[in-house]
């Protein structure tokens, strides 16, 4: 998967709140997040490449790696879809 | 250190605008027992997707609608509706309590024969009797009901040539205020078709006229249909009495209850909104209590009643395969439950819960079935909690007509079990195999072999 040798980075001025609460003030949209996507969206904060973050679930979860595979890709392309990804500071 | 429970991550934009039509969320706990047998040993032995019957809900759901009406008539009777659901466990279950059988069909009438029904206890309806069918009815003295002239004119040929003499009643079709009318069936009472059946059953020597029925329609929502309709039901039954001085022994009032299930585009969940078996129960037999009947000559209540009874005492439980994205970001969710076995997803929204632990997060998702067919839709929105490859869901509600309208079809019909009142498990039909599939089947000699 290419993008998991990627680092994908959340918009500097995205505010997470520690409930799941998701702002973006510069299209004013809400969103909530369950508790493993906030997890995920910390990592990606910190700028964990999507591979470690892969690692990092499977680790502490109870799945398998095509499983995270699969929904780490369907996750992050909704937060594309969303907005919440700055393209311009991919690596 | 143990490790935590998988959920796979979503994202979901909060909205604050119109509700959109996947609605809110219903689900809030996982159904992971049916009358105390846990879903996933049931699924381990018995295989996925799986019928569930509950013998406890058909008990308890005859015994109310037989509570509902004898509290309100002093004379009720109920028969089986075959065609709602002819598993023998089923039509068994339902004569234990006392129910006769209605059947629309030879197949149907030979079934009850084979579970015990004595041939007086029997209802025969529908529009398609043979001659065969008819003799054997009329030699057993069930209650013929006439859909057409060409049956009548049938019934008094056979009936000349026979020693029994026929018991008949007539289905009568009527306006009864709601839409669309079921004319098809029987002979409409505005237009004098009934009268003139009547006449003609009256007249005859080989015919004993002993009821009249209706059945106005099906998953009727308003309860005061049945009402207008049992005051002409009255009305012909007086008629009867004051021309020939005949008094008719039962009034049958069909079916079409509507059950709890949720018709699609109703805007309220069909358990809030839809009427109850006492809303029924009190506009039948208050008509007929303030009809023209003297109170010692009420007649017999016979009720058909099927769905009511029967759609929410079975589940069927089945497994998710996967989970997919659709082009305009639509959560799609792909189980092994189809259209082919699960026929009434064309009519309801059925509910759907998960069969094991599940948080408040949920998602827009459009449930399909597994059939390579783009009709096999089991919801089209529902807000859905997550759900993992694997795991397992329970469709509620799905009793009626699904186990009698199911076709073999890509796939091979589940296996059908019944719990029985002490939670044991029963297999009361088993799975579809290839073999048996293929016992129907014939090559012809030249094509048996070919070279590839």
């Amino acid at each position: 998967m290419q993008q998991n040798q990627n680092v994908m980075k959340i918009k500097k001025n995205i505010a997470i709140s520690d409930s799941g609460f998701v702002f973006n003030p510069s299209s004013g949209e809400s969103f909530s997040v369950n508790p493993i996507g906030m997890e995920i969206m910390e990592l990606l904060k910190k700028e964990m490449p999507t591979q470690d973050i892969s690692n990092h679930i499977l680790e502490n979860y109870e799945t398998d790696a095509p499983t995270i595979d699969k929904d780490l890709y369907d996750f992050i392309t909704m937060l594309k879809q969303y907005g919440l990804i700055d393209d311009n500071e991919k690596d | 250190m143990e490790k935590q429970r998988y959920e796979r991550p979503v994202i979901k934009k909060l909205e604050s605008n119109m509700p959109n039509k996947f609605g809110m969320r219903t689900e809030y706990k996982p159904m992971t027992h049916i009358d105390n047998v846990a879903v996933k040993d049931m699924i381990d032995e018995h295989g996925s997707p799986l019928f569930v019957i509950s013998e406890k809900t058909i008990r308890n759901n005859i015994r109310n609608a037989r509570k509902a009406f004898e509290t309100r008539y002093p004379k009720v009777q109920f028969a089986w509706s075959y065609k709602t659901n002819y598993l023998d466990a089923v039509c068994r279950t339902f004569h234990q309590e006392g129910s006769w059988a209605e059947v629309v069909s030879g197949f149907e009438y030979d079934k009850a024969i084979h579970n015990g029904v004595d041939g007086t206890k029997i209802i025969f309806n529908g529009p398609d009797k043979t001659e065969e069918d008819l003799e054997k009815a009329i030699k057993n003295s069930s209650l013929i009901h006439i859909d057409h002239l060409d049956e009548l004119y049938t019934i008094r040929k056979l009936a000349e040539n026979m020693d029994t003499r026929a018991q008949v009643a007539i289905r009568v079709n009527m306006d009864t205020g709601i839409y669309p009318m079921w004319d098809r069936f029987g002979f409409n009472y505005e237009n004098g078709q009934a009268w003139d059946a009547l006449n003609k059953i009256m007249r005859s020597d080989v015919m004993d006229l002993v009821g009249l029925h209706t059945h106005i329609g099906t998953f009727m929502l308003s309860s005061n249909a049945y009402a207008v309709a049992a005051n002409k039901l009255a009305d012909l039954a007086i008629g009867i009495r004051d021309k020939y001085g005949h008094e008719i022994q039962y009034i049958d009032m069909g079916g079409g209850f509507a059950s709890q299930n949720n018709l699609k585009g109703a805007y309220l969940p069909g358990v809030d909104t839809n009427p109850s078996i006492n809303d029924f129960a009190e506009a039948i037999t208050s008509a007929l209590i303030n009809s023209n009947f003297k109170p010692d000559k009420l007649p017999l209540l016979i009720l058909e009643t099927g769905r009511a009874l029967i759609d929410d005492a079975a589940f069927l439980l089945g497994t998710v395969i996967s989970n997919k994205r659709l082009s305009d970001g639509r959560r799609s969710t792909i189980i092994d439950i189809g259209v082919n076995v699960l026929f009434t997803s064309f009519w309801y929204d059925h509910k759907i819960t998960p069969a094991q632990p599940f948080t408040q997060h949920t998602e827009d998702t459009v449930v399909y079935g597994p059939l390579c067919m783009n009709i096999d839709v089991i919801r089209e929105n529902i807000s859905l909690p997550l759900l993992n490859k694997g795991d397992h869901v329970v469709i509620h509600t799905v009793g009626a007509y699904n186990m009698t309208q199911w076709m073999q079809f890509i796939t091979l019909r589940p296996r059908i079990v019944m719990i029985d009142l002490e939670s044991n498990v029963h297999v009361v039909r088993d799975r579809e195999t290839l073999d048996r599939l293929l016992e129907f089947e014939n090559v012809p000699e030249h094509l048996k072999t070919f070279e590839l």
